[in-house]
């Protein structure tokens, strides 16, 4: 399999965007070289042919993991709640969601 | 001065009566007294907790009962393992003052089998680093030199254990997190199959990887904590629902007629004299009996690069929770969206930014084929390779790591030579397959070596009878210099 281009500064600013990160010019920079060094690393995996393998997502699958339907004591609302930054009526409370996208 | 008392004998005294818990726990709180100032193990010392309930012990004790098989003995908790009412941080600001809402089923483990939990142990943030030195709480330092790191991501746990702070510890594996510590501070520790263990309130770093395991001061005490915390939980969808091996009971079975697979690729970047320490650990091997022979498994050598594809891709996704919603830090915003960036920004260090980065790149659309599938592709090959090692070998040597502790600050900025220190350690993981840490004397410059012991699925026994072996032929370390105090 064909390696992908090298990362770039673009690249870094994209992902730290989807994964609701803000980053400095001075970071981006940073980042952009570190990143880009485990990924020619990684150069070694991508670059190999191994059409026809399975991948393993699991090294010990588990599947249909199921337990009776019975009602069981969940974790306690309030004691839940009274970790959260900010409630209202027994509600996790969030500045406004709708309007104008970052 | 003479070497702490093992978990197994405070255990056996504790429960007939011949020593007090509250002593043996007044003991190691005089140690933590004397050493935590230069070490930094712990996040936090719960010495109140400990001492009630070190009395409740005493008083069950006095009273006819049996508080278990860990009677009295103070054990240690890595940060990201969760404690009701009791912050647990994962060393990170983001997490900072969280008291969980539950107990990690581990916990509870340990609380039913009588353990005294003493603390709970500094970390790399969310176990993304290979020295401790990723803590947002400052790092932590060996205790045979203080220049040096403690190893990572659960150097906390193994410093505690090396500084004499507690008997035992708990910590996490997700590419030699408890190995590799375990190596650099002189310390047993053991990765369980995945599976064995219960994750259920281990704070999740890359889940088809992690896996909580014993830190300790032998072989025999770390049979005794895996035996306490092992067995299937319907808590966790992962957990094996199967026969857990019991370890404690085969340790005295030797290794005459068993086959021990010298495994060389993980020999070809090792320093000299850590290699050195591993041809004597196959010697000693062989003059107890067993079969030695030297063992090639290729695919081994692609593990680290694969490691760093799934490990983050996982940790991208599991590190989404922390949004400043329902836990931890929030930083305040108009809206919802900025408040989640700025949360995030301000809450998580450069390590765990450049993981979740990493991670969120290679689960892409685009690059996911190249990277993301073709590093679980490369799983499959070394779970094929390591097959056809086990089919001749009951277990495998090499060193844990490439070489001894290095210099506090010597590779914390160079990430990739920082994980380099896991290349011998991450194919366990990556196969899902036990593995253990058995110091093994010192290297050249004074300082632990580990020898790693690597087995199949499900081969915790086989793996430990070996480890004892190589334990009893181990040369001694030096006492480590910070470790104050004789036992209680």
């Amino acid at each position: 399999m064909a390696t992908p281009a090298r990362l770039t500064r673009e690249d870094v600013a994209h992902v730290a965007a989807l994964a609701r990160l803000h980053l400095t010019e001075e970071e981006l920079d940073l980042f952009t070289g570190q990143l880009a060094q485990v990924l020619d690393h990684a150069a070694d995996v991508a670059s190999l042919d191994l059409a026809g393998v399975a991948p393993t997502a699991h090294a010990m699958a588990v599947t249909n993991v199921l337990r009776p339907d019975e009602a069981q004591p969940c974790l306690d609302r309030e004691e839940v709640l009274a970790q959260a930054p900010s409630v209202e009526d027994h509600r996790f409370r969030v500045p406004r969601i709708l309007g104008e996208a970052p | 001065m003479s070497a702490p008392r093992p978990a197994l004998e405070t255990a056996t005294m504790v429960r007939a009566g011949e020593l007090s818990a509250v002593d043996v726990l007044e003991h190691h709180l005089a140690v933590i007294d004397a050493g935590e100032e230069t070490v930094h193990a712990f996040n936090l010392v719960l010495a109140d907790r400990a001492r009630a309930r070190a009395h409740e012990i005493d008083a069950l004790v006095a009273a006819g009962g049996d508080p278990g098989p860990l009677a009295g003995v103070p054990v240690a908790l890595k940060d990201n393992l969760c404690t009701r009412g009791i912050a647990t941080t994962c060393s990170s600001r983001i997490l900072e003052g969280w008291e969980p809402p539950y107990d990690a089923t581990v916990v509870r483990r340990l609380a039913d089998t009588g353990a005294v939990v003493i603390g709970k142990t500094n970390m790399d943030e969310f176990a993304m680093g290979s020295s401790t030195e990723t803590s947002a709480f400052g790092a932590t330092r060996n205790p045979h030199d203080p220049g040096r790191v403690p190893g990572g991501s659960s150097g906390g746990s193994a410093a505690a254990v090396a500084a004499g702070f507690a008997p035992l510890a708990l910590g996490s594996d997700t590419g030699g997190s408890i190995r590799q510590p375990a190596a650099l501070c002189g310390v047993v520790g053991m990765k369980p199959t995945y599976g064995t263990v219960s994750r259920y309130g281990l704070v999740a770093f890359a889940s088809s990887l992690d896996q909580i395991g014993p830190f300790a001061g032998s072989v025999a005490d770390a049979a005794l904590l895996f035996d306490a915390i092992g067995g299937h939980d319907p808590l966790d969808s992962t957990s094996l629902n199967r026969p857990t091996p019991r370890v404690l009971s085969v340790l005295d079975d030797g290794v005459d007629g068993m086959t021990v697979g010298v495994l060389t690729e993980l020999l070809d970047g090792a320093d000299a004299d850590v290699a050195a320490r591993v041809h004597e650990a196959a010697e000693a091997l062989a003059a107890a009996g067993a079969r030695v022979e030297e063992v090639s498994v290729p695919e081994v050598t692609l593990g680290l690069s694969a490691y760093y594809l799934i490990a983050p891709g996982e940790a991208s996704s599991n590190l989404a929770r922390y949004d400043g919603v329902r836990y931890g830090l929030r930083v305040d915003a108009e809206d919802t969206a900025t408040m989640n960036t700025a949360t995030r920004s301000e809450g998580f260090g450069d390590e765990v930014k450049r993981r979740i980065m990493l991670g969120t790149y290679v689960l892409s659309a685009g690059y996911m084929d190249a990277y993301y599938n073709q590093a679980l592709r490369v799983r499959t090959r070394i779970i094929e390779g390591f097959a056809v090692a086990y089919s001749r070998c009951d277990v495998l040597l090499g060193p844990t790591t490439p070489t001894t502790a290095f210099a506090i600050g010597d590779k914390v900025d160079d990430p990739l030579a920082m994980y380099l220190s896991d290349v011998c350690t991450i194919p366990s993981n990556l196969a899902g397959h036990p593995a253990v840490s058995v110091p093994f004397g010192p290297g050249d410059d004074s300082l632990p070596v580990g020898v790693q012991l690597l087995g199949p699925a499900l081969s915790e026994g086989a793996l430990l009878q070996v480890a004892a072996v190589v334990e009893a032929a181990a040369p001694e370390l030096p006492t480590p210099r910070l470790r104050a105090g004789a036992p209680a």
